[in-house]
């Protein structure tokens, strides 16, 4: 079943990437602005060759993972605080729905005016857009807590600190899980924005180059790659989240004794 | 001992005030294994969690070894009628009987030796390395009460802990209970809504009125000390204790649909 589901899946890619190469040719669509298939997968090539091309990646990748260590970290930080000190949830709650619907985008003029076109800036864009995403889903899975459990720990004398560790964090886990997999999509796409827009160093201010040089091919491969980058992030995620999980009802599937 | 006095408790909210237990005394002595039985609905859980520290209660107080309860004590482990919610499923058998004793100032090579002796008590020697959910559910009541036994308590509190497992697993886990309580001296305090239940297991059956609960009876179980569920079961002592119990719980809901309602708190 799954190598008939593989397959299936490989034969859909091919004709995707056939038609790609087809509609062009075919005139059906200016070749100019659309290019087949091949000449993409060749600009790729020749894109990957090149010094540059890296280095703007490795910017993309710097702004991401900084931005995602930090929007996580201080999402389940200030979500676990919120949740365990009394009254804070319902005083913040507010607060919290008034800023989460911010568009990030719409804080580009501030992010420029504030450090223009530095690393900082996709940062802020970044962090702002995936912190909420873990934040509410911490605040979730925080009150997702079974009460027999909480008393059991709690008959058995764990105090505050062992019980945040040992009950609330490994039920909260499966929803800080999905928090971070949704931010660390949203961190991609945040940071090629910011790259693309501010023109911060990084893949997007390269596609911004390309574009405006009218490297047609090129502007393309690098988009693949972008989209590439969103896919291997999805696959990792995931793959974390199944190992961190393997105790989990969702992961580990109906047990018969 | 264990020493409840003039327990009530109270629960208040939303303009509702429900009276769950009303004037509770009772003791139970060191080394003793106490039944409680009473009608269901009738604050048997309310009361259990007082006793552990884990709700306050109204008014009255709970002391075990001569101090009050407010809070958990030390010297007391509680084993829940949920078990497959009472265990953590993040944590593997072993783990989830041992991260109590971590609480507590212990050196590593002890705890091993507590929760390896507690599961082999309870059968389950092997089961060490397995998740609770790959156990069946009478194993996971297993588990949890090898926690308690690790814990190493001078009161065993147990909340109705067969009331979700099949009849057969039911009666080994009481002879399992019989047999822990012969063996290491612990003093029991077992809730349970099932006479029989009450009857084999108890040296003492405290009965229980409907709610607001007071204690309607205390009988003295005098069947021998060796039981088992072929023998026991149908000795006539046994018919007579548990004819006597049964119609103190049928009295006790009758009372409580007539007389109660005088003294119903008011509303509001």
């Amino acid at each position: 079943m799954r190598g008939v589901n593989a397959a299936l899946g490989a034969a859909g890619l091919a004709g995707f990437l056939a038609l790609g190469e087809a509609v062009p040719r075919l005139g059906l669509v200016e070749e100019d602005y659309f290019p087949p298939t091949s000449r993409i997968a060749d600009a790729l090539g020749t894109e990957i060759t090149d010094p540059a091309f890296w280095t703007a990646l490795g910017d993309t990748l710097t702004g991401w993972a900084l931005g995602l260590a930090i929007a996580v970290g201080a999402g389940i930080v200030i979500g676990v605080v919120l949740s365990v000190v009394p009254y804070l949830r319902e005083a913040t709650a507010s607060t919290i729905e008034f800023l989460r619907p911010i568009p990030s985008v719409a804080l580009i003029p501030l992010a420029v005016l504030l450090y223009g076109t530095e690393l900082r800036s996709v940062l802020l864009l970044v962090v702002y857009a995936s912190f909420w995403q873990v934040l509410i889903q911490v605040l979730y899975g925080v009150r997702d807590v079974d009460p027999v459990a909480e008393e059991t720990a709690r008959s058995y004398g764990l105090g505050t600190w062992a019980r945040i560790r040992h009950v609330l964090w490994p039920t909260a886990l499966p929803y800080v899980m999905t928090g971070v997999r949704l931010a660390a999509a949203v961190a991609l796409i945040l940071a090629i924005t910011a790259e693309l827009v501010i023109g911060a160093p990084g893949l997007g201010a390269r596609i911004a180059v390309a574009q405006t040089s009218q490297a047609v091919p090129e502007m393309y491969a690098l988009i693949v790659v972008a989209g590439l980058l969103g896919l291997l992030i999805n696959v990792g995620a995931r793959s974390v989240e199944r190992r961190a999980l393997a105790w989990h009802q969702s992961v580990r599937g109906e047990v018969t004794v | 001992m264990l020493d409840v006095r003039g327990l009530k408790k109270v629960y208040e909210g939303s303009g509702r005030r429900i009276e769950a237990v009303r004037d509770l005394t009772f003791t139970v002595g060191a080394g003793e294994l106490v039944c409680l039985v009473g009608p269901s609905g009738c604050g048997k859980t309310t009361l259990l969690k007082c006793v552990g520290g884990l709700l306050a209660p109204t008014a009255g107080e709970v002391s075990l070894s001569g101090r009050k309860v407010d809070g958990p004590p030390p010297g007391m482990a509680f084993v829940f009628q949920e078990y497959g919610r009472s265990l953590f499923p993040w944590m593997r058998v072993g783990d989830n009987v041992e991260l109590p004793l971590r609480q507590k100032d212990l050196s590593r090579a002890r705890r091993r030796e507590l929760v390896g002796d507690a599961l082999a008590s309870v059968g389950l020697a092997d089961a060490a390395g397995a998740y609770p959910w790959q156990l069946s559910g009478g194993m996971q009541q297993r588990v949890a009460i090898a926690r308690a036994l690790a814990y190493e308590p001078e009161v065993l509190l147990m909340d109705e802990p067969f009331a979700a497992v099949d009849a057969q697993t039911r009666a080994d886990l009481e002879d399992l209970v019989r047999r822990l309580w012969r063996e290491r001296g612990i003093t029991i305090l077992f809730v349970t809504h099932d006479i029989d239940e009450a009857v084999y297991l108890g040296e003492r059956v405290i009965v229980l009125s409907a709610s607001p609960t007071v204690v309607r009876e205390q009988l003295r179980v005098d069947l021998p000390a060796e039981r088992d569920q072929v023998h026991t079961r149908v000795a006539p002592r046994f018919a007579e204790l548990r004819t006597r119990v049964y119609e103190q719980i049928q009295a006790a809901k009758r009372g409580a649909a007539t007389p109660a309602k005088a003294d119903m708190p008011p509303s509001g």
